[in-house]
């Protein structure tokens, strides 16, 4: 790791006022900028640890009948959470395969939609259920939110402290994991909610998560596995690499939406 | 048998301290006033160096000193060795390009080691390692193995122009020719072994020590055989005379045979600690490990097998094209000659084998011994193509593989090997039974309800253990010996001490070793404490590999064992008051025949260090004996593993549903740890078939180098494994061992890769056969399958 | 603070307190190596997937790898060298000794300290697949993990009969 000088602060004030110097970084749960950094390729100024904000910025609450998980709330916790489990369970089942149960414990929703990694899970929950993204300055929608690689709309000193996900009436969650990596190769989030069907993809996009409109079209009416059977997924725009071709993954992205949606309507 | 003694499933006695966090490991050392080494290595595959420019980094903070080639030359340090001699067909010598400790004028894949910098911190050391400018001129990279030898431009070593490192065969031409010439039916089989990367979990580490008062020098290293490091060290690197230079392997996180060979780390360590005069520590991270391990196997084979109106093999011929990358490890000739073709013989009573390997340099890294190192790679070649010869032959393939073992010993193959005992037939039959074969196509019918495809896979393997006959391996081209050494130390109050040349990097010789001393000599196994991997406490040894332990390292202990009871029956002697030859040694105690005179081991012990009973003239005071073992014959493990998989049509995952492996090991000392020992194996044989696969680019860059690209098996990639034995004993050693430590990652791929193309319904698939490969297989097959 | 300096970090590490001075890019795995000399937890990889150096923190698994030791503030950390209580090995270790759960040792600490949390959260009824399942962040490259499996699943009955003595007592 290059050198940076670490700050813990004990409000969000002061978080924002010290995210203002150079290049500061948020840290969370750490468990994508901290590889990144050993790594050697990233080297922020400065390390924010939010982790004495941690009350503050976590747990679940009910909220006009979707939920609403501070930033900080850890992967596993949002697994294990019951209101989760009872409104979106998609969601909560979606929590409990992000990384492995040592990732699960120490790796924070927030931290996850900030880094908006490309074959991160969150992404494809947030776009497919509509969430919210409550920052320090706004709320944002999801579907304004996610604009490529690593790039989301939060401007310099905003703070991600919450997200609201509205209940949808149907929703599930499958991924196929990279062989090496366990990251999702591809992974496919469905919903269906009061704005309508929604098919989120993650892991194969080359410009990060995305929707997958034909299928949502052909689930508008018929909310079902065998409705997108017959839809074929482009390959373009889709990621090629050593596991897997964008062939491969448009047909991955077929079969997990199946999968997702036999889940669903369980 | 003895609750501690041969047959028990004794506990390890040196698990307390792994599962306490007490263990030893080279990176746990820290000496006094050590300072940090970084390796600057290249990032190109292929590159001549211009200048390097250490200027900047030396200014940097905390360094201590940089050094490079220049240096190492000016010392007069010599290259790394490979100590095995291969001549080609032609007679003449293998072509062997330099390999420096740290690189002169080129560098030849990417990770070489180009400069090293010691700093106080290992941070402060790597930050100046990025300061050190290299100039070089990147040269187009030989990657290819199947076309190295044509690619044409800048060889990768001047001494070999095609990159042709030797051209070399094994058995007889013309005799097979005549073979494929009467045949009735051929099989042909285009075959890639795939490269793999090691991956103990331990990396590799180094720290090296000098002392200016004694002028001598200690390297703790993570080695399966420190004694050999020491011999190379000394004897052809020129660190030190091997009385000045002590090497310490402590506990070794795994091995595989990627911490067999002399890295230049270790080498670059030692050395520079005199420069310095402080030592040096070096721990290796896991790219790195991916980037300079020596990777494991590269072959690419075309193989064809004759038979003949009856179903018999009469004939099999290979050509292969082995990888050696960018320089000839320690050991990496002999992998892919003398511990490949020889197993090509199989199972099987083969008349006529003829097998020819070149052997190419690439710009990638070295290759050398990979668990099983060339076993596996010829358990490949013959178990798939007599695979796809029973089908295509129309017989059910373990029919086919019956009908065409051997089955009287000794069997003398067209390949040099001599196997001396075994029952092939048996072990096929308990795996078909535990396997329950019959119920397959039910089983199969089932899946395909479930729209899955089930296939089964067999694997009768035989390897080549218990290396090996120091004569034997000498007229092979051997630069050294590969007997063992034992000395069994017994204290005045009856407890022992043996001293191994073995190396135990997760075996768990404390345990197995010290079982056969308790039952020897019937003390308690507590008693018995075995002392391996410090070259100033053993004197010399050859370390562990080739499953060598049990049948050679063992049996120099039964030997000097032997030499501490003949000695102490005469100590009972004097103290009995009886004729030596009328003493008897049994569960402990010595007796006088015929009469209800005895003493115990513990007393004798005693009096022979008291020396108060008997005539210092006769006989000397002391019980203490050595032993060197040097073996008749290499042992013969052989086994049937029989895989049964699924695979998912729609997204191309293999699931593995059953496994049974039967081997037969000769005799087992400890169960537990034997079958430890083939689950171990088998995960590394079914990730080299369906996980582990290593990409370079054709520039050379590894894509695989860390565990985001490279994939490792993990638990949920296997169900719950039937491990079974039969047991013929081995005739070439006094403990009738055979060996077990490889057996799994031998038998294992052919069985995994039979079982898929079964499921598919008899294509090839190239390993590893990734979810993307049994999917486009899958493609390719399905509308055939749906026609049929 | 200005970059290179060194900050006081306090925690209690298998029950005791410590502080140390560090570099603020000091891994809590490097603290617990370098600066206590505990080197029980191993670092097998770079990336976060070998499981290696699993250790507690607050009672939760996390890979100590990926969190800085600046960061464990005043947090309760157990590595290997802590999990057997007053020289009496923890039923988790006996169980990998009794089910020859390792071979070379080095994922060892880690795997047990992984085992340990397991059973923490999901209880000691545990049958095969969630056990293989939830091995998924540490890798063994010696033992093809079936008794490791097998020591996990005793480990867990075990301390379920612990926690039931403990609990009737």
């Amino acid at each position: 790791m290059y050198a940076f000088t670490y700050q813990r602060p004990t409000s969000l004030d002061d978080a924002m006022a010290m995210l203002g110097d150079g290049d500061a970084k948020l840290l969370a749960g750490g468990h994508t900028l901290l590889p990144t950094m050993k790594q050697r390729l990233a080297a922020p100024s400065a390390l924010i640890d939010l982790g004495a904000l941690r009350d503050q910025l976590s747990g679940v609450t009910e909220e006009a009948g979707g939920v609403t998980i501070g930033a900080m709330t850890r992967h596993g916790e949002v697994a294990e959470d019951p209101i989760v489990k009872r409104v979106i369970p998609a969601l909560a089942a979606m929590a409990s395969v992000v990384g492995d149960p040592a990732v699960r414990s120490r790796g924070t929703m927030g931290g996850s939609v900030a880094n908006n990694d490309p074959a991160a899970d969150y992404p494809a929950a947030c776009l497919a259920l509509g969430a919210t993204i409550r920052t320090t300055k706004r709320q944002i929608a999801a579907a304004d939110y996610f604009t490529g690689l690593f790039e989301t709309a939060l401007e310099a000193g905003e703070i991600i402290t919450a997200i609201h996900f509205p209940k949808p009436e149907k929703a599930g969650y499958e991924k196929f994991r990279n062989p090496a990596s366990r990251y999702a190769m591809v992974g496919v989030f469905v919903a269906k909610t009061a704005e309508g069907v929604r098919v989120t993809v993650t892991g194969a996009g080359a410009n990060g998560v995305f929707r997958a409109q034909d299928f949502e079209q052909a689930l508008a009416a018929n909310f079902s596995a065998d409705a997108i059977k017959a839809v074929k997924m482009s390959p373009d725009g889709l990621n090629s690499d050593i596991h897997a071709d964008a062939v491969y993954r448009a047909h991955l992205i077929g079969v997990m939406a199946r999968r997702a949606l036999d889940k669903a309507n369980i | 048998m003895s609750a501690t003694g041969i047959g028990a499933s004794v506990r390890r006695k040196e698990d307390f301290r792994f599962i306490t966090g007490k263990g030893h490991y080279t990176d746990d050392i820290n000496r006094p006033g050590q300072a940090y080494a970084y390796f600057v290595r290249s990032p190109h595959a292929h590159a001549k160096i211009n200048r390097i420019d250490k200027a900047e980094a030396e200014r940097a903070p905390g360094v201590v000193a940089i050094f490079t080639g220049e240096d190492i030359a000016a010392d007069k340090i010599g290259g790394l060795i490979c100590g095995w001699m291969i001549h080609s067909k032609d007679g003449s010598p293998m072509k062997a390009g330099p390999h420096p400790a740290l690189a002169q004028g080129k560098v030849r894949y990417v990770g070489d080691h180009v400069a090293v910098v010691i700093a106080e911190t290992y941070a402060q050391a790597r930050e100046a390692g990025e300061q050190v400018n290299v100039d070089y001129d990147v040269l187009p990279a030989v990657v290819d193995t199947g076309s190295a030898r044509s690619v044409g431009g800048e060889p990768v070593h001047e001494v070999a122009p095609d990159n042709t490192v030797f051209e070399w065969h094994l058995g007889n031409k013309p005799e097979t020719e005549a073979a494929f010439a009467r045949a009735a039916h051929v099989t042909k089989l285009d075959i890639v072994n795939n490269r793999l990367i090691p991956n103990a979990m331990e990396p590799r580490a180094a720290v090296g020590d000098y002392d200016d008062g004694a002028d001598s020098f200690t390297l703790y290293t993570t080695s399966q055989n420190p004694h050999v490091a020491r011999l190379v060290l000394s004897a052809f690197n020129g660190i030190a005379p091997e009385n000045k230079l002590r090497v310490i392997a402590p506990d070794v996180g795994g091995g595989f045979g990627s911490k067999i060979f002399i890295y230049a780390e270790e080498t670059v360590c030692v050395w520079a600690a005199k420069k310095v005069n402080r030592p040096v520590k070096w721990n290796s991270d896991r790219t790195e490990a991916f980037l300079s391990d020596a990777h494991g196997r590269d072959h690419v084979t075309h193989a064809e097998l004759a038979t003949d109106a009856n179903g018999m093999m009469i004939g099999l011929r290979v050509h292969t094209t082995a990888n050696l990358g960018a320089y000839l490890s320690t050991f990496s000739s002999s992998v892919p000659t003398y511990l490949y073709a020889p197993l090509l013989s199989g199972q099987y009573n083969i008349p006529a084998i003829y097998c020819e390997v070149d052997a190419v340099y690439t710009n990638t890294a070295p290759v050398d011994a990979y668990r099983g190192a060339g076993r596996p790679e010829a358990t490949f070649v013959i178990e798939r193509i007599v695979e796809v010869a029973a089908r295509e032959l129309g017989f059910d393939p373990a029919e086919f593989r019956r009908r065409n073992f051997v089955t009287s010993y000794p069997h003398q193959t067209p390949v040099i090997m001599c196997y001396d005992a075994g029952n092939y037939g048996a072990s096929m039959d308990k795996a078909l039974e535990l396997i329950d074969y019959k119920g397959f196509p039910a089983r199969k019918a089932e899946a395909q309800r479930r729209g899955r495809l089930r296939g089964i896979g067999f694997s009768a393997y035989i390897e080549a253990c218990g290396i090996a006959p120091s004569a034997a391996v000498g007229s092979l081209g051997a630069g050294v010996g590969l007997w063992e050494s034992a000395e069994v130390r017994v204290n005045p109050v009856g407890t022992v001490e043996v001293l191994t040349g073995s190396h135990s990097h997760g075996q768990g010789h404390e345990t197995t070793f010290a079982q056969l001393v308790s039952e020897r000599l019937g003390i308690p196994i507590d008693n018995v404490t075995i002392v391996h991997g410090d070259t100033d406490k053993v004197q010399m040894g050859m370390g562990t590999y080739g499953s060598r332990s049990g049948a050679v390292g063992m049996s120099a202990i039964v030997k000097a064992l032997d030499k501490v009871e003949a000695k102490a029956k005469k100590v009972a002697g004097y103290v009995l008051e009886a004729s030596p030859d009328d003493i008897e040694f049994k569960d402990g105690k010595f007796t006088v025949k015929g009469t209800d005179k005895e003493i115990d081991f513990a007393s004798v012990a005693l009096q022979a260090y008291v020396a108060h009973k008997f005539n210092g003239q006769d006989l000397e005071p002391g019980l203490k004996e050595g032993a060197f073992y040097d073996p008749t014959n290499f042992t013969f493990p052989a086994g049937v593993h029989i895989c049964e998989c699924e695979i998912d049509p729609d997204t191309g995952v293999t699931r593995i549903e059953n496994w049974v492996a039967v081997d037969d090991f000769g005799i087992v000392i400890n169960p537990m740890i034997v079958e430890g020992q083939v689950h171990g194996g088998i995960a590394q044989g079914v990730g080299q078939a369906l996980l582990e696969g290593t990409v370079y680019n054709e520039d050379g860059q590894l894509l695989t180098a860390s565990y985001m690209d490279y994939c490792m098996p993990r638990a949920y990639d296997f169900p719950s494994l039937k491990v079974e034995t039969t047991e013929t004993r081995c005739p070439s050693n006094p403990l009738g061992i055979k060996g077990c430590g490889e057996a799994g990652a031998i038998a294992a791929p052919p069985a995994v890769i039979n079982a898929i193309t079964d499921a598919l319904g008899h294509e090839n698939i190239a390993m590893p056969a990734t979810p993307l490969k049994v999917w486009r297989a899958v493609q390719e097959v399905q509308p055939r399958m749906a026609a049929e | 603070m200005g970059s290179g300096e060194t900050m006081l970090v306090a925690m209690t590490v298998n029950g005791k307190a410590v502080s140390r001075d560090v570099d603020p890019r000091t891994l809590l795995v490097q603290f617990l190596r370098d600066n206590l000399r505990l080197t029980g937890t191993h670092v097998g990889c770079d990336t976060s997937q070998c499981g290696a150096c699993v250790v507690h923190i607050d009672g939760n698994a996390v890979k100590s790898c990926t969190i800085l030791a600046v960061a464990c503030e005043s947090s309760a950390v157990t590595t290997i060298e802590g999990l057997a209580a007053g020289g009496t090995l923890h039923p988790m270790q006996e169980a990998f000794r009794e089910h020859h759960g390792l071979q070379c040792g080095f994922c060892t600490p880690g795997m047990i300290m992984t085992a340990v949390d397991m059973v923490n959260r999901r209880g000691p009824d545990l049958d095969e697949h969630t056990i293989r399942e939830d091995l998924e962040g540490n890798i063994c490259r010696c033992t093809g993990y079936h008794n490791i499996v097998k020591a996990v699943a005793a480990g867990a009955q075990a301390m379920g009969e612990t926690a039931f003595k403990q609990a009737a007592e």
